[in-house]
Protein backbone atom coordinates (compact mmCIF):
# COMPACT_ATOMS: atom_id res chain seq x y z
CA UNK A 1 0.00 0.00 0.00
CA UNK A 2 1.23 3.33 -0.90
CA UNK A 3 2.24 6.30 1.67
CA UNK A 4 -0.24 8.50 -0.02
CA UNK A 5 -3.35 6.37 0.69
CA UNK A 6 -1.92 5.50 4.22
CA UNK A 7 -1.36 8.77 5.04
CA UNK A 8 -5.39 9.78 3.92
CA UNK A 9 -6.83 6.90 5.76
CA UNK A 10 -5.03 7.92 9.16
CA UNK A 11 -6.11 11.26 8.60
CA UNK A 12 -9.69 10.33 8.32
CA UNK A 13 -9.20 7.77 11.46
CA UNK A 14 -7.95 10.88 13.31
CA UNK A 15 -10.09 13.12 13.01
CA UNK A 16 -12.73 10.31 13.64
CA UNK A 17 -11.49 9.80 16.85
CA UNK A 18 -11.43 13.29 17.69
CA UNK A 19 -14.85 13.71 17.03
CA UNK A 20 -15.48 10.46 18.86
CA UNK A 21 -13.71 11.78 21.56
CA UNK A 22 -15.23 15.62 21.71
CA UNK A 23 -18.76 13.69 21.90
CA UNK A 24 -17.99 11.41 24.67
CA UNK A 25 -16.53 14.41 26.24
CA UNK A 26 -19.81 16.70 25.60
CA UNK A 27 -21.92 13.95 27.74
CA UNK A 28 -19.40 14.61 30.80
CA UNK A 29 -19.18 18.27 30.47
CA UNK A 30 -22.88 19.47 29.52
CA UNK A 31 -25.14 19.61 32.50
CA UNK A 32 -28.65 18.96 31.65
CA UNK A 33 -30.36 15.98 29.27
CA UNK A 34 -31.50 18.40 26.49
CA UNK A 35 -28.04 19.61 25.93
CA UNK A 36 -26.47 16.53 26.23
CA UNK A 37 -28.22 14.98 23.15
CA UNK A 38 -25.69 17.72 20.90
CA UNK A 39 -22.74 16.23 21.34
CA UNK A 40 -23.75 12.21 20.56
CA UNK A 41 -26.39 13.50 18.08
CA UNK A 42 -23.68 15.55 15.66
CA UNK A 43 -19.91 14.83 16.89
CA UNK A 44 -20.66 10.66 16.00
CA UNK A 45 -21.85 11.45 12.63
CA UNK A 46 -18.49 12.69 11.54
CA UNK A 47 -16.83 10.73 14.00
CA UNK A 48 -18.42 7.27 12.51
CA UNK A 49 -18.38 8.91 9.18
CA UNK A 50 -14.48 9.17 9.12
CA UNK A 51 -13.96 5.60 10.25
CA UNK A 52 -16.09 4.83 7.06
CA UNK A 53 -14.54 6.45 4.71
CA UNK A 54 -11.09 5.53 6.11
CA UNK A 55 -12.29 1.75 5.93
CA UNK A 56 -13.65 2.83 2.13
CA UNK A 57 -10.25 3.48 1.04
CA UNK A 58 -8.37 0.97 2.94
CA UNK A 59 -10.69 -1.82 0.99
CA UNK A 60 -10.42 0.19 -2.13
CA UNK A 61 -6.38 -0.16 -1.98
CA UNK A 62 -6.46 -3.32 -0.40
CA UNK A 63 -8.08 -5.42 -2.30
CA UNK A 64 -9.43 -3.13 -5.72
CA UNK A 65 -13.04 -3.51 -5.05
CA UNK A 66 -15.19 -0.40 -3.69
CA UNK A 67 -16.78 -1.49 -0.94
CA UNK A 68 -20.93 -0.28 -0.36
CA UNK A 69 -21.27 -1.26 3.15
CA UNK A 70 -19.88 1.97 4.58
CA UNK A 71 -22.61 3.84 2.61
CA UNK A 72 -25.27 2.02 3.88
CA UNK A 73 -24.02 2.17 7.28
CA UNK A 74 -24.56 5.86 7.51
CA UNK A 75 -27.65 5.47 4.85
CA UNK A 76 -28.71 3.90 8.06
CA UNK A 77 -27.27 5.84 10.73
CA UNK A 78 -28.86 8.75 8.73
CA UNK A 79 -32.38 7.74 9.35
CA UNK A 80 -31.90 6.37 12.87
CA UNK A 81 -29.54 8.78 14.82
CA UNK A 82 -32.33 11.57 14.90
CA UNK A 83 -35.44 9.35 15.38
CA UNK A 84 -33.29 8.19 18.58
CA UNK A 85 -32.67 11.90 19.56
CA UNK A 86 -36.12 12.74 19.12
CA UNK A 87 -37.56 9.95 21.14
CA UNK A 88 -35.19 11.05 24.14
CA UNK A 89 -36.03 14.89 23.97
CA UNK A 90 -39.46 13.72 24.18
CA UNK A 91 -39.54 11.32 27.40
CA UNK A 92 -37.31 14.30 28.79
CA UNK A 93 -39.88 16.48 28.26
CA UNK A 94 -42.55 14.32 29.33
CA UNK A 95 -41.43 13.45 32.39
CA UNK A 96 -39.62 16.78 33.66
CA UNK A 97 -40.40 20.21 32.21
CA UNK A 98 -43.86 21.47 32.53
CA UNK A 99 -45.30 22.97 30.11
CA UNK A 100 -45.19 26.38 30.58
CA UNK A 101 -41.23 26.22 30.23
CA UNK A 102 -41.25 25.88 26.58
CA UNK A 103 -42.45 28.91 24.64
CA UNK A 104 -45.77 28.54 23.23
CA UNK A 105 -46.20 27.11 19.88
CA UNK A 106 -48.10 30.52 18.39
CA UNK A 107 -50.75 28.11 17.24
CA UNK A 108 -54.31 27.11 18.39
CA UNK A 109 -52.88 23.78 19.22
CA UNK A 110 -49.82 23.56 21.99
CA UNK A 111 -47.20 21.32 21.75
CA UNK A 112 -48.02 17.33 21.33
CA UNK A 113 -46.97 15.81 24.51
CA UNK A 114 -49.55 18.10 26.92
CA UNK A 115 -52.20 18.75 24.12
CA UNK A 116 -54.45 15.95 22.25
CA UNK A 117 -54.23 16.65 18.03
CA UNK A 118 -57.46 18.20 16.22
CA UNK A 119 -60.18 15.36 15.73
CA UNK A 120 -59.61 13.28 12.86
CA UNK A 121 -55.76 13.76 12.14
CA UNK A 122 -54.50 11.59 15.29
CA UNK A 123 -54.47 8.68 12.88
CA UNK A 124 -53.22 10.51 9.57
CA UNK B 1 -50.78 -2.73 -15.88
CA UNK B 2 -47.23 -1.21 -14.80
CA UNK B 3 -48.52 0.58 -12.13
CA UNK B 4 -50.29 -2.13 -10.37
CA UNK B 5 -47.14 -3.83 -10.59
CA UNK B 6 -44.71 -1.57 -9.49
CA UNK B 7 -46.90 1.01 -7.59
CA UNK B 8 -43.90 2.48 -6.17
CA UNK B 9 -41.20 2.82 -8.65
CA UNK B 10 -38.81 5.00 -5.91
CA UNK B 11 -39.54 2.27 -3.07
CA UNK B 12 -38.87 -0.36 -5.75
CA UNK B 13 -35.54 1.19 -7.01
CA UNK B 14 -34.30 1.57 -3.06
CA UNK B 15 -34.90 -1.85 -2.51
CA UNK B 16 -32.93 -3.33 -5.33
CA UNK B 17 -29.73 -0.80 -5.11
CA UNK B 18 -30.09 -1.32 -0.74
CA UNK B 19 -30.01 -4.99 -1.48
CA UNK B 20 -26.56 -4.76 -4.18
CA UNK B 21 -24.95 -3.09 -1.14
CA UNK B 22 -25.81 -5.23 1.23
CA UNK B 23 -24.38 -8.06 -0.89
CA UNK B 24 -21.89 -5.85 -1.57
CA UNK B 25 -21.17 -7.77 -5.35
CA UNK B 26 -22.47 -7.10 -8.31
CA UNK B 27 -23.62 -10.23 -10.54
CA UNK B 28 -26.80 -10.85 -12.62
CA UNK B 29 -28.25 -13.59 -9.67
CA UNK B 30 -28.12 -10.76 -6.72
CA UNK B 31 -30.00 -8.12 -9.41
CA UNK B 32 -32.65 -10.40 -10.32
CA UNK B 33 -32.84 -11.42 -6.73
CA UNK B 34 -33.13 -7.63 -5.48
CA UNK B 35 -35.52 -6.78 -8.11
CA UNK B 36 -37.65 -9.42 -7.24
CA UNK B 37 -37.93 -7.75 -3.46
CA UNK B 38 -38.26 -4.76 -5.26
CA UNK B 39 -41.33 -6.15 -6.45
CA UNK B 40 -42.67 -8.01 -3.66
CA UNK B 41 -41.93 -5.93 -0.85
CA UNK B 42 -44.24 -3.07 -2.38
CA UNK B 43 -46.84 -4.87 -2.84
CA UNK B 44 -46.96 -6.68 0.43
CA UNK B 45 -46.90 -3.18 2.04
CA UNK B 46 -48.65 -1.11 -0.29
CA UNK B 47 -51.75 -1.25 2.52
CA UNK B 48 -49.36 0.54 4.79
CA UNK B 49 -49.20 3.92 2.63
CA UNK B 50 -52.80 5.12 1.44
CA UNK B 51 -51.37 8.31 0.67
CA UNK B 52 -47.63 8.78 -0.41
CA UNK B 53 -46.37 11.40 -1.21
CA UNK B 54 -45.40 13.06 -4.54
CA UNK B 55 -41.91 14.04 -5.36
CA UNK B 56 -41.21 17.12 -7.60
CA UNK B 57 -38.14 18.13 -8.85
CA UNK B 58 -35.92 15.19 -8.03
CA UNK B 59 -32.36 17.13 -8.78
CA UNK B 60 -33.60 19.32 -5.83
CA UNK B 61 -33.01 15.92 -3.85
CA UNK B 62 -29.17 15.79 -4.84
CA UNK B 63 -28.84 19.93 -3.97
CA UNK B 64 -30.81 19.20 -0.68
CA UNK B 65 -28.48 16.33 0.06
CA UNK B 66 -25.24 18.02 -0.68
CA UNK B 67 -26.42 21.40 1.25
CA UNK B 68 -27.47 19.33 4.76
CA UNK B 69 -24.24 16.74 4.37
CA UNK B 70 -22.00 20.04 4.41
CA UNK B 71 -24.06 21.87 7.36
CA UNK B 72 -23.45 18.70 8.81
CA UNK B 73 -19.56 18.92 8.46
CA UNK B 74 -19.54 22.68 9.30
CA UNK B 75 -22.02 21.51 12.57
CA UNK B 76 -19.63 19.06 13.53
CA UNK B 77 -16.91 21.46 14.35
CA UNK B 78 -19.06 24.08 15.97
CA UNK B 79 -20.81 22.03 18.33
CA UNK B 80 -17.40 20.55 18.70
CA UNK B 81 -16.03 24.04 19.16
CA UNK B 82 -18.02 24.85 21.80
CA UNK B 83 -18.05 21.90 24.27
CA UNK B 84 -14.20 22.42 24.45
CA UNK B 85 -13.53 25.76 24.66
CA UNK B 86 -16.60 27.47 26.03
CA UNK B 87 -17.50 27.47 29.61
CA UNK B 88 -20.82 25.67 30.85
CA UNK B 89 -21.69 28.35 32.36
CA UNK B 90 -21.26 30.55 28.85
CA UNK B 91 -23.80 27.98 26.86
CA UNK B 92 -26.86 29.83 26.43
CA UNK B 93 -29.02 26.99 24.98
CA UNK B 94 -32.69 28.23 23.66
CA UNK B 95 -35.99 26.65 22.81
CA UNK B 96 -36.89 27.69 18.98
CA UNK B 97 -40.82 26.90 18.01
CA UNK B 98 -40.21 27.65 14.48
CA UNK B 99 -43.79 27.26 12.47
CA UNK B 100 -43.86 25.09 9.25
CA UNK B 101 -45.27 25.95 6.00
CA UNK B 102 -44.93 22.31 5.13
CA UNK B 103 -48.06 20.20 5.35
CA UNK B 104 -47.12 16.55 4.68
CA UNK B 105 -46.09 14.42 7.44
CA UNK B 106 -43.06 12.99 5.18
CA UNK B 107 -41.88 16.55 3.97
CA UNK B 108 -41.61 17.49 7.93
CA UNK B 109 -40.28 13.92 8.87
CA UNK B 110 -37.61 15.08 6.66
CA UNK B 111 -36.97 18.55 8.17
CA UNK B 112 -36.75 17.14 11.71
CA UNK B 113 -33.83 14.65 10.74
CA UNK B 114 -32.22 17.13 9.24
CA UNK B 115 -32.53 19.60 12.14
CA UNK B 116 -31.49 17.15 14.12
CA UNK B 117 -28.50 16.24 12.31
CA UNK B 118 -27.16 19.83 11.59
CA UNK B 119 -25.79 23.35 13.32
CA UNK B 120 -25.70 22.61 17.49
CA UNK B 121 -30.36 22.04 16.95
CA UNK B 122 -32.19 18.84 18.18
CA UNK B 123 -35.83 18.83 16.86
CA UNK B 124 -37.53 17.96 19.90
CA UNK B 125 -41.72 17.65 19.17
CA UNK B 126 -44.21 18.86 16.73
CA UNK B 127 -47.50 21.28 17.79
CA UNK B 128 -50.42 18.80 18.10
CA UNK B 129 -52.14 19.70 14.94
CA UNK B 130 -48.58 19.76 13.02
CA UNK B 131 -47.99 23.49 12.46
CA UNK B 132 -45.11 24.05 14.15
CA UNK B 133 -41.63 22.71 15.93
CA UNK B 134 -40.07 23.37 18.82
CA UNK B 135 -36.28 23.18 18.32
CA UNK B 136 -33.61 22.84 20.95
CA UNK B 137 -30.18 25.39 20.09
CA UNK B 138 -27.45 24.83 21.89
CA UNK B 139 -25.72 28.07 21.87
CA UNK B 140 -26.88 31.18 20.18
CA UNK B 141 -26.91 34.67 20.91
CA UNK B 142 -29.75 35.39 18.34
CA UNK B 143 -32.51 32.27 18.41
CA UNK B 144 -34.75 34.24 15.90
CA UNK B 145 -31.66 34.08 12.85
CA UNK B 146 -31.46 30.24 13.95
CA UNK B 147 -35.42 30.03 13.08
CA UNK B 148 -34.85 32.45 9.84
CA UNK B 149 -32.36 29.87 8.79
CA UNK B 150 -33.79 27.20 9.09
CA UNK B 151 -36.84 27.96 6.88
CA UNK B 152 -34.83 29.29 4.34
CA UNK B 153 -32.37 26.56 3.98
CA UNK B 154 -33.75 23.86 4.36
CA UNK B 155 -37.48 24.53 4.37
CA UNK B 156 -37.99 26.49 1.53
CA UNK B 157 -35.89 23.52 -0.54
CA UNK B 158 -38.54 20.93 0.72
CA UNK B 159 -40.98 22.73 -0.06
CA UNK B 160 -39.86 22.19 -3.66
CA UNK B 161 -39.21 18.79 -3.43
CA UNK B 162 -42.95 18.18 -2.01
CA UNK B 163 -44.71 20.24 -3.47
Amino acid sequence: MDVAAELLISVFLVISGIFGFVGSYGLVKLKNTVQRLHAPTKATTLGVGGVLLASIIFFYVDTGHVSVHELLISLFLFLTAPITANFIAKAYLARNTPQDELPPSDRDFGWSIYDDPPDGEADR
Amino acid sequence: MLTRLVPHPLLSLTLVLVWLGLVNTFTLGNLILGTLFGLIIPMVTAAYWPNRPRLARPFKIIEYVLVVLWDIIVANVQVAMIILFRREPDIRSHWIPIPLDLKSAEAITVLAGTITMTPGTVSAMLAADGGAILVHCLHTDDPDSVRDEIKSRYERRLKEIFP
